[in-house]
């Protein structure tokens, strides 16, 4: 049997040394009527077999190594060096479990203290936990850490509607039986001034996520503002953003933000039909008694050197029980490793590099597109990877087209969210793009606007 | 021994990573959206294999040595499991693929759905949800949906037994509902009567481990789900110790009428230092309209039949973005697939029978609470007679020295300085044997000497360290940045 080192002589030998006669005998508290069913399950493979089989299952999609992929909307394709798997892959790594056991967990705990310095840097804060199980969880986790700073008496959480779609769902299930209301996003002229204006004595927390679902970028004058107005109803700010941005744009912590959150996936870890990514959550140094999930502190042994452990531990589930600040137990340490690399790899001059690559591709993109007839580009904002196209043509046929005859994932259809965008393409534009491949996009599109689709 | 911070190994001008110049013109950068500087740190790409290198070192883990922490299942990860999660034709699809275009990951939700349906006879299950909180959460979340759909909005009370992970009643609370505990009787089994005491038209549902936390299977299992139901109320199975019940029985089978499985505990997807998992969850056909969605269904247009998504009428929600965590969902998969029926129960039965013997090498010595045939795992405590000042920490602390991850200690609670024990099925009896000779000898000196236990562990790269400094507001530094 795969994995089982026991031999037949090994069982005979501790059935022997239990008591037992056979196996089956140490199952007698299990009710008989229900005991030992048939399993329907495929034949067991080998792994010659199994390797096989998964390797054609696998073809059996479209990858993104063979379509051209301008797709994005929460899940982005970065490149990724070498080293990133090839370190994360140590079984030292990979096959350990939540550092309980400081002394022989070093490894993992200096690297999640190193992971949260990292994420600390990015986003301007002062304290980051070792990650959620996404950027949607971390938002929703942000809510309720800014509902017990205030005490659970504030009652309400005001979202932009440019804040992601699905963050703004899971928040919502997450906060479904608190008595928390959200609201603010469900008019997509809301702007930050709307938002402002919406704050009050009841409201825990504001949520902007910069840039936001549509990819523009609101300045730090603004922010400061809607900072400000949110401070002075003594609510928090929260926002949410993408952190490969923050190479090139000024961090939230320079404009007023208590709560960092986001989608780290960007950070070092493949795109992979949606998981597993990780929720990175910073925050002001005064809340972080509130957060939730583990946090990594530096300490010292019993000799005095240097050493890492799980601080404030008090706030967390196996320890307080009903009264933590979370359920959270596993979170996607392993991810957060990956990105802690991918950070180190790049450097303060590499991540930089990587958003102004995504930032000049992206806007040569819109250009090229904006001289199409029949297109626009939405908006004036300034944005960072990602734009807005209107176009003349319904937004699903056009990528359908795109895909069967061109082998290129167009964009996002954000009719989908929102019903007054229903013209409206999302288009992602990041370093993996060749000015080769943004041309055939743009060629593809000039094609459908002079009815080229469905004639075929 | 020690290894050195990133930060502090860092040098001006130092790269781990080129990147090509734009093949585009530059476009200009908005004045005033920059940011100043970008405290990252700057290493070369060899430094940066060396430090991670090193500090892989200082972990123990399951490719290490025995890891017999309780409750978590450290066993085997296969390689094969890795290889193939690694496949481009997985690791490189976009989540808002079409669904025609993704058919080859769609075929492996949907068995991986129907595999999971038919280990734990629960006919809806939902793979979205990453770790077995978060299953728990969508479990009650589901529960009380349910209910208040049925218009039963007066329910707002979850019965968590005292041996209870403190999972269950943090999910309690943070599904806005409020626990209530219920005792343990003396063989380990809930107390029927204090069940009965608090059994209403007020309760959701009970939250019931089984195996429990304490190893051992419930023996009123059916009775415990029936009078639950009689109330009007859901139950809910911790499915974290699945391991033991693979082929012995299906937990819908008990009157279960949701759980959640953990993944990287049975389905031996890795523990990654403490993630990714993935914590699906299953429900009853009454249940199922409640899942977070979108979960895979088969669909038929006049020529044929494919995959696609659906979210459940009655949905809670989503619970996160996208399907879950994929990759992990891959290697759970792939070790189905490899073990087939007769070696899932095989894993059941191997898991069992190593925690026996190994219990039967130290009973005696170790006290023993609840002296029943354990499943998978077991508690005693860690006192020994004759060394009144060692504590399950010491002992814990010890173990290291011989080369072992020490079991999950203090917990569960309603055992005196427990030390939970988990030897899974994927160890050889001689570790076993080894281990317990450690335990054994242990307990010798814990009497001759109880110093060397007090002082341990004394062969780590670092020793005990010191917790509270880390978490006092005047010395805690959870970053290295100036100002953290």
């Amino acid at each position: 049997m795969p994995y089982i080192p026991n031999t037949d002589a090994d069982r005979a030998a501790m059935l022997a040394a239990i008591g037992v006669e056979r196996i089956e005998d140490l199952f007698h508290d299990v009710p008989e009527e229900v005991r030992f069913p048939r399993l329907k399950l495929p034949d067991p493979l080998s792994e010659l077999e199994i390797q096989q089989e998964l390797l054609m299952l696998s073809e059996a999609s479209i990858d993104l190594n063979h379509t051209a992929c301008f797709l994005g909307a929460g899940a982005y394709r970065h490149f990724i060096p070498s080293v990133v798997d090839q370190l994360i892959s140590r079984g030292e790594f990979y096959t350990a479990y939540t550092p309980y056991q400081p002394e022989i967990s070093q490894g993992t705990l200096q690297a999640i203290f190193e992971y949260q310095s990292m994420i600390c840097a990015l986003t301007g804060m002062e304290a980051a936990n070792a990650s959620h199980y996404d950027g949607a969880t971390a938002v929703a986790e942000a809510v309720i850490t800014a509902f017990n700073v205030g005490r659970r008496k504030r009652k309400k959480a005001i979202l932009s509607p440019t804040l992601h779609p699905q963050y703004r769902a899971v928040a919502r299930t997450y906060t479904q039986g608190m008595g928390l209301t959200l609201i603010g996003d469900d008019d997509l002229s809301n702007g930050v001034d709307a938002l402002a204006a919406l704050c009050d004595g009841d409201t825990a927390c504001v949520i902007v996520q910069n840039p936001d679902f549509l990819g523009q970028l609101y300045s730090p004058t603004e922010m400061q503002t809607l900072a400000d107005a949110v401070h002075g109803c003594g609510a928090l700010l929260v926002v949410a953003t993408d952190p490969i941005s923050l190479g090139l744009f000024a961090p939230p912590g320079d404009y007023g933000a208590d709560i960092v959150v986001g989608e780290g996936q960007p950070l070092g870890n493949p795109i992979s039909f949606g998981g597993p990514y990780l929720g990175f959550f910073a925050c002001r140094k005064r809340y972080v008694r509130s957060v939730a999930g583990r946090i990594v502190g530096e300490t010292v042994d019993t000799q005095g050197r240097r050493g890492f452990v799980l601080a404030l531990s008090t706030r967390e589930q196996h320890i307080r029980r009903q009264k933590a600040s979370s359920n959270i137990c596993t979170n996607q340490a392993l991810c957060a490793l990956a990105a802690g690399v991918y950070l180190a790899a790049m450097g303060k001059r590499g991540l930089r590099q990587v958003a102004e690559l995504c930032y000049h591709k992206a806007h040569y993109a819109a250009a090229e597109i904006a001289k199409l007839p029949g297109y626009e580009i939405m908006g004036d904002r300034p944005f960072f990877k990602e734009f807005v196209v209107r176009c003349p043509q319904p937004v699903d046929k056009m990528l359908r087209y795109l895909l069967d005859d061109w082998a290129i994932l167009g964009g996002y259809e954000l009719g989908r969210d929102y019903p007054e965008l229903d013209d409206g393409l999302l288009v992602c534009v990041t370093e993996m793009n060749s000015r080769e491949k943004i041309d055939e996009l743009v060629e593809a599109l000039a094609e459908v606007a002079k009815g080229g689709e469905g004639n075929d | 021994m020690t290894e050195s911070l990133l930060y502090e190994i860092s040098s001006p001008g130092r790269r781990g990573c080129r990147l090509p110049e734009p093949d585009v013109p530059r476009a200009k950068l908005p004045a005033g959206f920059l940011r100043d500087d970008l405290p990252l740190p700057e290493v070369s790409e060899m430094d940066l294999v060396r430090h991670y290198v090193h500090l892989s070192q200082l972990n123990h883990a399951v490719d290490t040595g025995f890891y017999p922490l309780g409750s978590c299942t450290m066993k085997y990860n296969p390689r094969v499991n890795e290889a193939i999660c690694r496949l481009p034709g997985f690791t490189q699809l976009h989540p808002l693929q079409p669904p025609d275009t993704v058919q080859g990951a769609l075929v492996l939700l949907y068995e991986l759905q129907e595999f999971l349906g038919e280990i734990s006879g629960f006919p809806g299950i939902s793979l979205q949800p990453a770790a077995g909180a978060h299953g728990e959460m969508t479990g009650v979340l589901i529960m009380r949906k349910a209910l208040y759909d049925r218009g039963e909005t007066q329910r707002n009370v979850i019965l968590v037994p005292d041996s209870a992970h403190g999972t269950n009643p943090a999910t309690t609370t943070m599904s806005g509902l409020k626990v209530v505990e219920i005792a343990s009787d003396a063989a380990g089994n809930v107390d029927l009567d204090a069940l009965r005491v608090h059994l209403s038209d007020q309760v959701v549902g009970l939250m019931l481990t089984n195996p429990n936390t304490l190893g051992l299977f419930d023996e009123h299992v059916l009775e415990v789900t029936r009078l639950v139901h009689e109330a009007g109320g859901l139950v809910y199975g911790d499915g974290a110790n699945l391991n033991a019940l693979l082929g012995i029985c299906k937990p819908a089978d008990l009157g279960f009428d949701v759980m959640h499985f953990n993944l990287h505990k049975t389905f031996s997807t890795p523990h990654g230092g403490g993630g990714p998992g993935a914590g699906p969850v299953g429900v009853t056909a009454e249940l199922a309209p409640f899942l977070p969605g979108p979960i895979v269904v088969e669909q038929e247009d006049e020529e044929n039949a494919f995959l696609t998504w659906h979210v459940p009428e009655k949905s809670i929600g989503p619970v996160k973005s996208f399907y879950g965590n994929f990759g992990v969902l891959v290697r759970a998969y792939t070790y189905i697939r490899m073990l087939g029926a007769e070696g899932l129960r095989r894993v059941a039965e191997n898991a069992v029978l190593n925690a026996n013997y190994l219990l039967s090498r130290i009973r005696g010595v170790y006290p023993l609470p609840y002296d029943r045939t354990c499943m998978h795992e077991f508690v005693v405590e860690g006192r020994i007679e004759g060394a009144p000042d060692v504590r399950a920490l010491d002992i814990s602390k010890r173990l290291m020295d011989y080369g072992f991850h020490p079991p999950t200690n203090y917990f569960p609670l309603i055992v005196h300085e427990a030390l939970m024990i988990e030897p899974t099925e994927t160890e050889s009896k001689e570790t076993l044997d080894a281990f317990a000779e450690a335990l054994l000898k242990i307990a010798k000196e814990a009497r001759e000497d109880p110093e060397l236990l007090h002082n341990a562990p004394h062969t780590t790269p670092l020793g005990r360290l010191d917790e509270v400094r880390a978490s006092h507001p005047k010395t805690m530094r959870l970053c290295y940045t100036p100002g953290c």
